[in-house]
């Protein structure tokens, strides 16, 4: 696997508290890597040393070779957790500036800032201050504004938080389609539930160590315990008659989720 | 280096497009204008209302020392008439004077129904002092007394020469020098505690924006805080220009809808007269040319140019540094008092500097960086080595870039605090990491 970014044993420590402990990972290129774990376990902070806000105590980052250095900032996009931009700016101006603070020219940036704003068909929010949009519209430019200078490494931390299923879906699917244009994305999140539909590889941190790592596939095999699901959708009648077969089985009629009812309702 | 002028660029723009910058730099010069008018509108109206004084003088020796003009009317009565206590209206006081006071200093009564103003009793005070004094010389019965005072009366001034290297005598003044010294210092100072708060409240915005973690993972920390210091800067001189503009077309304005009329163009002189010194205005014009063109004017430009950005830079940065480490905009005075504190003890070391330009207190301030820019303006009309002026100017820069990168750090590492309660300890610590 061709490596884009890798850590090793880096650490880090706050005062008496130790955020990361010799951590260890490796982001192959073109794919999606999950960075999971609890809240508080460090995922922030090895983002963080990964786009040169703060620098490890010990151990080192290397970037597509070399040892990560300043230079390489451009070549990284960052969506932090903590979202926020300039409030009294206009929408357009502020994504041209920050663009610009990536080495984007002033006119490509408007240029794909045009492409972006049509696809997403906000196109209407580019002179509205910011302050005058909802908080998910804000997110939605501020997602726009992380990718806009197409850096080699996209790093999102929790990308899908404060945005409603529809949004949600939307932000997915242009992470998918970054994926495929061979993009790199570092994926920080807390909530497995979208994991599985997203990353194609993953690393869960807890206390500060790096305790699981591998390809999705891979590590759900690893902790698989030899039990097996039925699948198959048919009436009633036929479903009772095969759970009669099975020892304890119970059969359930399939409802749609709660998801699912929600982007219906919301697209008819 | 590209990345300083995208940020300068931002800053300047969209401070001068703000509705409140608009409107300030607007409304400034009106009322710069109704400051100053103000005061000497309402100097002519008080002097519309002359106040009557009774004077019953039973000496007959004083009536004629008290002066009637344009704000008393000295009326002479023989005696107390009954109508004078109930009738507070026509006559503002009543003076009797029952003695010879050279002999009875307690024989003379200023009488009110209302509590006189302060510049009545003293107007009286001083003509019948004057008057007293006067009559007592007189009693000694000195020959020729009325040449004698005449000529006592005559003051002079003394002359101040500088030696150039050459040992060539040129004129100076003092009071020239001190002036001229005066209006540098009070720029820079006007200059950095406007636009020095500017600069805070513009890194304290990234901080409550919570933009600076996009900021830091784009630009270094120094391109940032120099970016801003540098824009604000531009914002001032912008904001300084236009007011220049608009109050010289007001003034031009003014002079040609009311016409240079005497009693204005007298109204100004006159308060013009009152802010110089007394010395100043008797001294004949060709002695102030001569000055003129002996002054330092080139090297005091120079170093005028040279101080005023240096010490903006410093305490820009000092305010920078302030707003990058704190979290509400209640913790930043606590944080601003010290700077303003030292910007002070500026500003005396140089009203304390000026009697001695050469002093200890003079020199040190002048070479210590946060009181440098403000001392040495005043010191340079009076002459300063080249060395001084040198180290001085690198110890100012020096300790301006200093304190940028400084700021920068703590504004970086500022992210990784979010919500922990600055301290003095605490923001040491946040320089030395890493």
């Amino acid at each position: 696997m061709d490596i884009i970014l890798s850590t090793d044993k880096v650490c880090k420590r706050f005062d008496t508290h130790v955020a990361l402990d010799e951590v260890s990972i490796e982001v192959g290129r073109g794919r999606i890597f999950g960075l999971l774990g609890p809240n508080g376990a460090g995922k922030t902070t090895l983002i963080r040393i990964i786009n040169h806000i703060s620098a490890p105590d010990s151990g080192s980052v290397s970037f597509n070779g070399h040892p990560l250095s300043w230079a390489d900032v451009s070549n990284i996009g960052y969506l932090p957790e903590e979202r926020g931009l300039y409030k009294k700016m206009k929408v357009g101006e502020q994504a041209i500036y920050l663009a610009q603070l990536k080495g984007l020219s002033a006119s490509d940036a408007r240029k794909r800032l045009q492409e972006w704003f049509e696809r997403l068909d906000i196109m209407a929010w580019w002179n509205k201050k910011l302050e005058e949009l909802s908080k998910g519209m804000q997110q939605k430019v501020q997602f726009v504004i992380t990718v806009l200078h197409e850096p080699e490494l996209l790093i999102f931390d929790e990308p899908f938080s404060g945005f409603d299923p529809v949004n949600a879906e939307i932000l997915k699917q242009e992470i998918l389609r970054l994926r495929d244009a061979g993009h790199t994305i570092i994926y920080s999140t807390h909530n497995m539930a979208s994991v599985e539909d997203v990353c194609d590889d993953i690393a869960l941190i807890n206390h500060s160590r790096l305790v699981l790592s591998g390809s999705v596939e891979e590590v759900k095999g690893r902790y698989a315990d030899g039990r097996y699901e039925i699948r198959a959708v048919t009436d009633e009648a036929q479903a009772r008659l095969v759970a009669a077969s099975i020892p304890d089985a119970s059969i359930h009629p399939i409802l749609p989720s709660m998801n699912e009812v929600f982007l219906k309702a919301v697209s008819e | 280096m590209n990345k300083i002028s995208i940020i300068i660029l931002r800053e300047f723009t969209t401070r001068l497009k703000k509705k409140s910058f608009i409107l300030m730099t607007i409304l400034m010069p009106f009322l710069m204008v109704l400051l100053v008018a103000a005061p000497i509108l309402l100097g002519q109206i008080s002097d519309d209302k002359q106040e009557r004084i009774a004077v019953i003088d039973q000496t007959g020796l004083y009536f004629d020392c008290l002066q009637s003009n344009a704000d008393y009317l000295f009326i002479r009565y023989d005696r107390m008439e009954p109508s004078m206590k109930s009738d507070t209206t026509s006559l503002t006081a009543i003076l009797t004077i029952t003695a010879d006071l050279s002999k009875h200093p307690e024989a003379a009564m200023l009488a009110s129904g209302k509590e006189l103003q302060l510049n009545t009793v003293t107007y009286i005070q001083g003509a019948l002092e004057e008057k007293v004094r006067m009559d007592k010389i007189k009693s000694y019965d000195i020959p020729e007394l009325d040449a004698i005072m005449k000529d006592m009366d005559e003051g002079f001034t003394l002359s101040t020469v500088k030696w150039d290297k050459e040992g060539n005598e040129s004129e100076s003044s003092a009071d020239l020098a001190l002036g001229i010294g005066f209006l540098f210092t009070f720029l820079i100072y006007m200059f950095v505690m406007s636009y020095g708060g500017m600069v805070m409240a513009g890194v304290m915005e990234e901080k409550t924006n919570r933009i600076m973690e996009i900021m830091v993972s784009s630009v270094s920390p120094f391109q940032m805080m120099m970016g801003k210091i540098i824009g604000v800067a531009l914002v001032g001189f912008t904001q300084i220009a236009i007011w220049g503009i608009m109050l010289t077309g007001l003034g031009f304005g003014a002079i040609w809808l009311f016409g240079p009329s005497e009693e204005t163009q007298a109204a100004i002189a006159a308060s013009v007269a009152s802010t110089t010194t007394p010395a100043a205005t008797d001294v004949p014009m060709s002695h102030i040319m001569s000055w003129a063109t002996n002054f330092p004017f080139v090297e005091l430009g120079i170093m005028f140019v040279l101080m005023f950005i240096g010490g903006y830079l410093l305490y820009a940065s000092f305010f920078a540094a302030v707003g990058a480490s704190v979290n509400t905009q209640e913790d930043s005075s606590q944080f601003t008092l010290p700077v303003v504190i030292v910007i002070v003890f500026g500003m005396y070391a140089a009203i304390g500097s000026q009697g001695n330009t050469d002093g200890p207190l003079a020199f040190w301030s002048s070479i210590f960086p946060l009181t440098s820019p403000i001392v040495m303006m005043v010191r340079i009309p009076f002459g300063v080595p080249l060395w001084e002026e040198v180290l001085s100017l690198v110890l100012l820069y020096g300790t301006a870039i200093g304190m940028v990168w400084i700021a920068g750090k703590i504004y970086r590492v500022g992210i990784l605090m979010y919500g922990k309660k600055p301290s003095v300890k605490e923001m040491i610590k946040w320089i030395r990491y890493k």
